[in-house]
């Protein structure tokens, strides 16, 4: 093989890796929007938030030092060693839960019935709220998160593939993040989860029949606060995994709350009610953003990557309004 | 200590109820009925007379449209409900069939009916032999149990719509409009059931319906409703017989207004409304 050929291989898997890190956190979207209509402008914010809080759990960090340092005089940072990843992961799944029910009862049941628009307004105040809620529990600082997954480039991938160029040609081998592996199996396994729990679960059934019908699923007897609280319970387990992968790739720090900007053209791509459409918009983006920084960025001088995937967002809103894979409206002849 | 149910006592008694929409529109202005153990009421009226509203001042399915009962009362088994949950009320065996069906569209038939037993925490195996029975009565569901609500028949989906219901093992059901959009046949069909499942199951029904005539033969009771108000009342029998009944609802003259010209008004107008 040819290593201009070999370098579009490299391009494209990296791409979908990319891609697969758009999606993480397009499926929280999805999931909320399917279930309650609300466009969750905050679901960035909550991947931050998740990974905030579980730094600080697994570094020991007290929670309001600073607040408490500033009123009481003190000066604590850190109560031990922290907690083991496993117990702080499933510490801060807790927290995400107790955020769910605390937003249940608190605004979410205070605004039934309004407009989406109002909603949608709620979540923009949520988004700000939790930021600076985030900040002042766990400080501004930039921290490293590490929850023991390889991360770094591979070797033995980059030997193999150094090994299909001609033995003349001036080629070192693809690289690929094995951070970047880890994020796929998890998204792969996270998706199949869902959907099994969605397909076969008497809750699952409930969420999708509240997704169709919000008045039927009424009068059946299912609690429409129950399973708000359910749904937001996990889009905080989604949220806590992409704060997981985007923290490990590139620091727990305030801009990656802006990731949720990534996702709406993975939404408007792939559909804002399906869950594969979460995944496969995020791939296309993913692997069309890498493959025109490499190919049409050089004719124009570069930096396409940032806004590329808005280009097909704007393309596709003209031709396929509701996505590739957005629910059609069912309708008998 | 077991509380014993009176089993003469009626087991839905409406009592003077108000209600209003959105703070201002006044919808029901002081309807009372009762709904005896076991039996079928008619609810019947034109559109916009309130049918629907009070049934779902049963159902308390009203607050989510932002209406509320302002006066009076609703007794279920001789408790107020008022401020029950749509979901404690299902629980207690009072479930509501929508009008318009409202099935799950992107669920299939057997999904939707398992819905239903939502609020149930009597075990799988009772839950699959509702299931079965609910398949006995309406074995055309059974049929197209794998295909996806949406898409099959108006008369699959009322059928759909009332299975789904019985899932909930109710004790009455408030069925609202079961005949809208239907072919006679299928409309028939329905209410056979209907008197079936009332006869065997020992399900009451409360049901609204524009369709007296039909309504009529299958309850064992009647209210008129007209414009938030009941106008009229009786034993079904006795309201088909019934003089005004016949010429507003049954679209017959009554004795001595038989010419044509005396009811040639109405029955244009009925024509263009039905």
């Amino acid at each position: 093989m040819s290593p201009a050929f070999l370098n579009f291989i490299e391009i494209f898997i990296n791409g979908l890796m990319a891609g697969i890190m758009y999606s993480l956190v397009a499926l929280g979207f999805v999931l909320i929007f399917k279930a309650s209509g609300i466009f969750n402008f905050a679901q960035g914010v909550m991947a931050l938030f998740a990974a905030l809080t579980l730094v600080g759990l697994q570094t020991g960090q007290v929670p309001f030092s600073h607040l408490i340092n500033a009123i009481f005089g003190t000066d604590i940072h850190d109560w031990g060693p922290g907690l083991p990843t496993v117990l702080a992961i499933l510490l801060t799944m807790v927290v995400m839960i107790a955020l769910a029910w605390v937003l249940e009862k608190f605004v979410l049941n205070h605004l039934i019935n309004q407009e989406p628009i109002i909603l949608f307004m709620a979540t923009i105040g949520l988004a700000y709220f939790l930021e600076g809620f985030g900040d002042l529990m766990w400080g501004s600082d930039v921290k490293t998160l590490d929850v023991g997954l390889p991360s770094g480039g591979s070797f033995w991938w980059e030997d193999v593939t150094r090994a299909w160029a001609p033995e003349d040609a001036d080629y070192w081998g693809m690289y690929i993040d094995k951070l970047d592996i880890s994020a796929t199996i998890i998204a792969v396994v996270l998706v199949t989860a869902l959907s099994l729990f969605s397909q076969y679960t008497a809750t699952g059934r409930a969420l999708r029949a509240v997704a169709d019908d919000h008045q039927a699923a009424l009068s059946v007897g299912i609690s429409l606060r129950k399973i708000w609280v359910i749904v937001w319970s996990i889009a905080g387990f989604v949220a806590l995994v992409a704060g997981i992968m985007w923290g490990s790739k590139s620091g727990v720090q305030f801009s990656l709350s802006l990731i949720a900007l990534k996702a709406l053209p993975v939404l408007i791509l792939g559909g804002f009610t399906s869950i594969p459409g979460a995944i496969v918009g995020g791939l296309i983006i993913g692997v069309g953003e890498k493959l025109a920084e490499a190919y049409i960025g050089p004719m124009v001088g570069g930096a396409i990557e940032n806004w590329f995937a808005y280009v097909v967002a704007l393309a596709f809103l003209l031709f396929r309004p509701q996505g590739l894979f957005g629910d059609r409206i069912i309708e008998r002849i | 200590m077991l509380q014993t149910v009176d089993e003469t006592a009626p087991i839905l008694r409406i009592n003077n109820i108000e209600v209003i929409y959105n703070h201002v529109v006044l919808v029901l202005k002081g309807v009372s009925l009762t709904v005896p153990r076991g039996g079928i009421v008619a609810i019947l009226g034109a559109n916009g007379a309130g049918k629907t509203t009070t049934l779902k001042a049963v159902s308390n399915l009203l607050k989510a449209e932002r209406g509320e009962v302002t006066k009076g009362n609703i007794q279920f088994e001789g408790h107020e409900i008022q401020e029950l949950s749509p979901s404690d009320l299902v629980k207690r065996g009072c479930i509501q069939v929508m009008e318009g069906r409202h099935c799950f569209g992107h669920l299939t038939v057997e999904e939707n009916l398992m819905t239903g037993a939502y609020t149930r925490g009597d075990g799988r195996a009772k839950i699959q032999d509702d299931l079965e029975m609910v398949y006995t009565y309406f074995p055309r569901l059974k049929e197209r149990r794998k295909s996806l609500a949406g898409y099959t028949s108006g008369g699959e989906q009322q059928m759909c719509a009332i299975g789904r219901a019985l899932m909930s093992r109710p004790s009455t059901i408030l069925l609202d409009e079961p005949s809208m959009g239907l072919a006679p046949q299928l409309v028939e069909e329905i209410f056979e059931i209907v008197k079936s499942l009332n006869e065997n199951e020992g399900v009451s029904f409360l049901l609204a319906e524009q369709n007296t005539n039909i309504a009529l033969r299958y309850a064992t009771y009647g209210y008129i409703l007209e414009s938030g108000r009941i106008v009229l009342d009786g034993v079904a029998s006795e309201l088909r017989e019934n003089e005004d009944v016949k010429e507003f609802y049954l679209g017959v003259g009554g004795e001595g207004r038989k010419s044509f010209r005396d009811v040639k008004h109405y029955k244009r107008r009925k024509r263009w409304l039905s």
